[in-house]
């Protein structure tokens, strides 16, 4: 064998046991959460809110949890593609001759993406100590919308960077304004990009727990208006890890399970709303 | 002074006849000029080709010409440019009316994320036609303009990305002119184009010139010979030779063109 075939192989192997490793991996974590979730998860795990007692042994559910991480996830993704959307179609549409302009944004967004969470919550903290507002599901959205507000529009972005500037030529020549332009033809042009960094935003909102700690508190009940404190299940999943009881600890991959299983769930709506549009946009 | 007048008729008679005037164009990006001084008349209701070679400015004075060149990073343009006796450098405003007067075909065709139906239906219902009735006239009638209808009339309502790619250059010809342009901009549109499809684009050109002025860039010598009616040849970024076919390509005067003319046979 010569030296060429023997690197190939070399680093044929390597991928594969690297490749293999990871799926290994990945499937032993959700092994480990479907078995040991499913082993405690019951029906009042879902429907009822925590008794009295519940981190300590007593029944009880995570409803509190579960309705407040996706009220804080629905809200902050919302918050995200409202500020997120104009941003991008701005920079890819209005901006595009002022690429020094465009770039300096997209910079500064990168850092954004890459500001840990924990500052999010902590400067909103500081934020509302100044106005003397107190943890709330608002102050929750609001932060966690800021959180993933970079990394919707980033990701967003990086789909629509990639239109072929012909269209953007081909679109002006037809007299429609920037507006139409953003909208119509390069909104509707990526949707398909625009459904997974909204997917991305959402799995980044409900699976976060430092930046709500501080803004929307912790409650054992589910939240009924935007300024009641709300519970998350990573939150949740963190208190009941937490427990000295093995009971409560065992409970803890049941809200694990509950997560896992609401992002799939999400995952797959948006693939399937994803193939059909696809089928039809493009 | 007989050859005076007769100078000065032929001015008149240019100038009367002609859509668009350029003066002392000049497109620079950066400090770097792409178009140098463009004096030129192009003529109402001809086909005027535009030649030359590769990266000689042909494209940047055709986009000029609806201004496309605003899109354009660093960029900057200085003379005037006047269509029907308007400067559209010179207003700010109404930009999207201007550039509606002229139909754009680029290098490859760039149809609309959405139907075949509602590539037509999308500039005319954002130049405020509303009547579903009158709009599916219209998209029937610029299909057949341009030969399409017979090809897609069973299938108007799915994806346009899954014609042919000359079907697609036909589709955004016919979606150009639902908007109703006096002028056809059309840069290199056969380049991406089998022959068949190619020569059904240039007998287009021969028949749309009687309701439209169609200026063509290319850098097919045969193309030229076949449709212009009035040639520019252009090098480096400059206006080298104009005229009539018949002068430009069977007595050139500038060594450059006859060089381009000898390397193209």
């Amino acid at each position: 064998m010569n030296r060429k075939k023997i690197e190939a192989s070399f680093f044929r192997y390597l991928f594969a046991v690297v490749t293999y490793g990871i799926i290994f991996i990945f499937v032993y974590i959700l092994y480990v959460i479907f078995k040991r979730g499913f082993h405690s998860i019951s029906w009042s795990m879902i429907s009822e809110e925590p008794k009295g007692g519940f981190y300590m042994g007593n029944g009880g559910g995570v409803l509190n949890a579960i309705v407040g991480s996706f009220y804080i996830a629905t809200g902050a993704t919302i918050l995200a593609v409202i500020i997120g959307l104009p941003v991008v179609l701005l920079l890819n549409v209005h901006l595009v001759k002022y690429k020094k302009l465009v770039g300096s944004i997209r910079f500064l967004l990168d850092i954004l993406w890459g500001i840990p969470s924990i500052i999010y919550g902590a400067f909103a903290f500081v934020v509302m100590t100044w106005l003397h507002l107190q943890a709330s599901l608002l102050a929750g959205i609001i932060t966690v919308g800021f959180l993933i507000f970079p990394i919707f529009a980033r990701a967003f972005d990086e789909v629509v960077r990639t239109t072929a500037f012909g269209l953007l030529e081909a679109s002006h020549s037809l007299g429609s304004n920037h507006t139409e332009i953003s909208y119509l033809i390069y909104f509707k042009r990526n949707l398909p990009g625009f459904i997974t960094a909204f997917l991305l935003a959402f799995g980044r909102a409900i699976g976060d727990a430092a930046s709500v700690i501080f803004t929307a508190g912790y409650t054992d009940h589910v939240p009924m208006h935007l300024s009641d404190p709300a519970a998350t299940l990573p939150l949740s999943i963190f208190f009941q890890l937490s427990s000295p009881i093995a009971s409560v600890k065992e409970r803890a991959f049941a809200s694990t399970l509950l997560l896992t299983i609401i992002i799939l769930v999400i995952s797959i709506i948006s693939r399937i709303i994803y193939s059909k549009i696809k089928r039809y946009a493009l | 002074m007989h050859y005076k007048e007769e100078i000065l008729d032929t001015v008149v008679s240019l100038k009367t006849d002609s859509i668009i005037s350029i003066r002392n164009l000049n497109v620079y990006i950066g400090s770097q000029p792409l178009l140098k001084n463009i004096n030129l008349e192009i003529p109402r209701n001809k086909i005027t080709v535009i030649l030359g070679p590769s990266g000689c400015g042909k494209t940047t004075l055709l986009k000029s010409l609806n201004r496309l060149t605003d899109l354009q990073h660093n960029l900057k343009t200085t003379g005037e440019i006047f269509i029907d006796e308007e400067d559209i450098l010179l207003s700010k405003d109404e930009l999207t009316r201007k550039r509606q007067k002229m139909g754009l075909l680029s290098q490859r065709p760039f149809p609309l994320p959405m139907s075949i139906y509602k590539n037509i239906s999308f500039g005319l219902k954002i130049h405020g036609l509303a009547n579903k009735k009158n709009i599916d006239t219209k998209v029937e009638k610029y299909l057949r303009e341009v030969g399409l209808w017979e090809e897609v009339k069973d299938r108007l309502h799915t994806s346009a990305s899954r014609l042919s790619i000359g079907q697609q250059q036909r589709l955004c010809l016919a979606r150009g002119l639902a908007v109703g342009p006096e002028i056809i901009l059309a840069d290199e549109p056969t380049s991406a184009l089998d022959p068949i499809s190619s020569r059904k684009i240039e007998e287009k050109f021969i028949e749309l010139k009687n309701d439209y002025t169609v200026i063509l860039v290319t850098h097919i010598l045969r193309q030229a010979k076949h449709l212009a009616d009035h040639v520019i040849f252009m090098y480096d970024g400059k206006v080298v030779e104009q005229g009539s076919p018949n002068k430009l390509f069977n007595d050139p005067e500038t060594e450059i063109l006859k060089a381009y003319i000898e390397v193209g046979h």
